[in-house]
């Protein structure tokens, strides 16, 4: 009888997928896999569009990371704040990348955005919402700037402001209070900051810094950690104690490397070829 | 026996909990559609155009799950485009609704998408088909659809007549949404309408502050309006993208 074959191919497998969800049933979780309760946030102006996201990665409870990168990199002209599962925002935000080059290398023009938005919603939908990743895209093409959001079962929207992630509510109640269209950079970078911050503050799966990055027709500007409201400072008390403040009262000292007896051998075939190659 | 349920409602997923509508008359065909889409209680987007083209006279209405109803509309759109480059001539409406129906029945169990075809074509003129969530397909003179259509059936029913012109047939679509809107708590927010006719797609918008208004029970709060129900009505706009 022939062995069976221990090949598995690559990607996702799904061989436990009703037994997972009966056994969720009757009370037994799935481990957790480290998930970005996020604030992501994008927004036009009358230059491009300007992407932000805080920095925080949690696992339920724990902070997973206090200063990780959500804002992923597309193309030069385009790119991608992802909230949702960490590792399916990494990866398909990669992956998506590496076929935009492709994509641009064999037809000989510069990426757009709805190019990779529906690569995104295509490879999402075909997933059925198994890969949870929810995107906020833009970027400035040969049509102008871009904004869309991508829902992890393969919806899009297309809006002149837009937040996603477990912070998108406070998030858009600032762009709902103070956007207005064809701001300048500068006011338009404020607000962003202002609506990732409003997330930081207000929801628990969000914190640490705020990233922020400027795409226009001529130039993308990636500001890392562009506002760190909450940085650690400088302990009041000093923790570190005096040398010597803990007493010893015996010492004790062992030998823990065996010690070995070598005994060379001089002549015979060993020492010959030994002698050749000096 | 205990069985498990693999497929239930997918958690998290994005609804146009919607009403839309489509109504022929004479020259052409209105179609009509709020623009609320949710997740859960959550209004992710309150400008949604759930019009989609389909092609240059043909358009759909989408109402289910937005990311199924996307994914269809995309396929149809590119299927039609492939028809027109191979036969040289725009498709029948009817072909494109075929096109819906086909998908929406074989992949039923995997679905939730009530779609409603209409546009204009050569051969019929104006028409309007029907898709409801098992995948059937019906032409109808008017179609309704949508959480929200369930409650102005009625007033659908008295109203509609045969021979209207295009101004009379607006107004109808209009206020039929306006009447769904305010009932049904999953619609919500503007009206976006399109009329198809052979010689163009005429988009028409009504801001979320200046729908029709009905009955604001005047005979039983007196004659002033309470200032709360209007700043209720009046839903703040966005500008277009």
């Amino acid at each position: 009888m022939a062995t069976a074959s221990v090949y598995s191919g690559p990607g996702f497998d799904f061989t436990n997928e009703v037994r997972n969800n009966f056994l969720t049933e009757r009370g037994i979780p799935l481990p957790k896999a480290t998930s970005t309760g996020t604030t992501i946030v994008g927004c036009l102006f009358k230059d491009g569009v300007i992407l932000g996201a805080d920095t925080r990665a949690t696992e339920g409870p724990i902070v997973a990371d206090k200063n990780c990168e959500k804002i992923h990199y597309i193309t030069d002209n385009i790119r991608c704040c992802g909230a949702g599962t960490a590792a399916d925002t990494e990866f398909t935000t990669a992956l998506i990348s590496s076929n935009m080059e492709l994509h641009s290398l064999s037809t000989g023009r510069k990426p757009r955005v709805v190019t990779a938005m529906t690569m995104l919603k295509q490879m999402l939908f075909r997933y059925q919402g198994q890969i949870g990743a929810a995107l906020v895209l833009g970027g400035v093409d040969v049509t102008g700037p871009q904004l869309f959001t991508i829902h992890p079962h393969g919806s899009t929207d297309k809006l002149p402001y837009v937040t996603m992630g477990s912070g998108s509510l406070a998030a858009m109640a600032v762009f709902e209070a103070q956007w207005k269209p064809n701001m300048e950079r500068a006011e338009a970078l404020d607000l962003v900051c202002a609506a990732v911050s409003a997330g930081i503050f207000n929801d628990l799966g969000s914190g640490s810094n705020v990233d922020a990055c400027v795409i226009t027709a001529s130039h993308t500007e990636t500001l890392r950690n562009f506002v760190k409201p909450n940085e650690r400072v400088q302990k009041e008390r000093s923790y570190t104690f005096r040398r010597g403040t803990t007493e010893w009262k015996k010492e004790e000292i062992r030998a823990l490397v065996v010690e070995e007896d070598i005994t060379h051998i001089t002549g015979g075939r060993g020492a010959e070829e030994a002698m050749d190659t000096s | 026996m205990e069985t498990i349920d693999i497929a239930r409602l997918k958690s998290g997923e994005v609804n146009l909990g919607t009403s839309i509508m489509a109504v022929q008359f004479k020259d052409g065909v209105v179609v009509g559609a709020d623009s609320r889409t949710t997740t859960g209680s959550y209004i992710a987007n309150r400008v949604t155009d759930k019009l989609t083209h389909v092609h240059e006279r043909i358009y759909c209405c989408r109402s289910g799950s937005a990311a199924d109803t996307q994914a269809i509309a995309d396929i149809v759109h590119y299927y039609l485009q492939l028809h027109t480059q191979m036969s040289g001539s725009p498709p029948p409406v009817h072909t494109a609704a075929t096109m819906f129906q086909k998908l929406c029945y074989e992949n039923k169990d995997a679905l939730s998408a009530g779609i409603i075809v209409a546009g204009w074509d050569k051969e019929a003129g104006p028409s309007v088909y029907n898709i409801p969530l098992g995948g059937g397909l019906f032409k109808q003179p008017w179609a309704i659809g949508g959480s929200g259509s369930t409650y102005v059936y009625g007033y659908c029913d008295a109203t509609y007549q045969e021979g209207w012109d295009r101004d009379q047939t607006v107004e109808f679509v209009k206020n039929t949404l306006a009447l769904a809107m305010s009932r049904d708590g999953s619609s919500g927010g503007v009206i976006r309408m399109c009329v198809i006719t052979e010689d163009k797609v005429e988009r028409l918008f009504v801001p979320g502050d200046q729908l029709p208004k009905f009955w604001q029970g005047k005979e039983v709060l007196g004659s002033e309006v309470p200032r709360s129900a209007e700043l209720a009505g009046a839903v703040a706009m966005a500008v277009d993208a």
